[in-house]
């Protein structure tokens, strides 16, 4: 599973860079949003602008991945596209978790 | 990257419009078929939004073959069958898997959300989203078989 973390503005932002989170790289997503989330910013903000899919399994993911944050610390989701917006809207997580319409609202991209 | 080995096209000996695939019930085929599956129907002229609630529907019963019909045993092919018919969708699922518990589908409630972050589901939103998205969705075991049906409006 490809996820790339920057920090910046006080921050953790993670770009999920494959295009699918479904079953067969759930428990991948999971355990390297682990290992990103341990060290850096308590806000962590989940980019999922390249994601296309989702299925359950990515969705239970998401929510594991929140769950196991250290005391303190926060989960974020920004980006999603129409079908991700969909699986979140129809099991309501859209409700659990704060979602912004981009991540660059938030944190700025250095120009390159 | 997880590899997913494309599903074999079974020759069409059905109506044009149609599609027949077989693949193996285990999660790393699942991918090439949804391709299959959402190539087909874009092809056919189905709009991105329609296309994705079939293929997020159809991921799901798929899931549910993998992780529940085949879960202690060998996975066994899967037979697909997906057809248009006036202003429906019908996908058709065969497997040769365990049946579903009580032989019967599950009703795919919503969770209570409302609860300690602690406390908020992980699972068991398959049903739920197969519902929510499709106008009807039927099952039935026949003898060895898992036959499942799922409807989609195409209005």
């Amino acid at each position: 599973m490809n996820l790339h973390s920057t920090h910046g503005n006080g921050i953790n932002l993670i770009t999920v860079t494959d295009t699918r989170i479904d079953s067969s790289v759930a428990i991948s997503f999971k355990d390297t949003m682990r290992t990103l989330t341990e060290q850096g910013p308590d806000h962590i903000l989940l980019d999922l602008s390249n994601v296309a899919f989702i299925d359950s399994s990515g969705l239970g993911a998401i929510v594991a991945s929140m769950k196991q944050l250290g005391r303190g610390k926060q989960l974020d989701l920004a980006g999603l596209t129409p079908d991700v917006a969909k699986v979140f809207r129809l099991t309501r997580m859209e409700t659990v978790f704060n979602i912004h319409k981009n991540a660059a609202s938030l944190v700025p991209r250095p120009v390159s | 990257m997880v590899r997913s080995r494309p599903p074999t096209v079974v020759s069409p000996v059905s109506p044009p419009g149609s599609l027949s695939l077989q693949f193996d019930g285990c999660v790393a085929d699942i991918r090439g078929a949804l391709d299959s599956v959402r190539s087909h129907l874009a092809a056919l002229g189905l709009g991105d939004e329609r296309c994705g609630a079939v293929e997020i529907a159809l991921a799901e019963a798929l899931n549910n073959i993998a992780e529940h019909a085949f879960a202690r045993r060998p996975p066994g092919p899967v037979y697909l069958d997906a057809e248009v018919e006036g202003t429906c969708l019908r996908i058709n699922l065969v497997d040769l898997g365990c049946p579903l518990p009580g032989q019967t589908l599950p009703t795919g409630l919503h969770h209570d959300l409302d609860v300690a972050p602690d406390a908020l589901p992980e699972g068991g939103f398959g049903w739920l989203l197969i519902r929510e998205l499709t106008e009807e969705v039927s099952y039935i075991r026949s003898g060895a078989e898992n036959r499942l049906t799922l409807v989609f409006s195409l209005e």
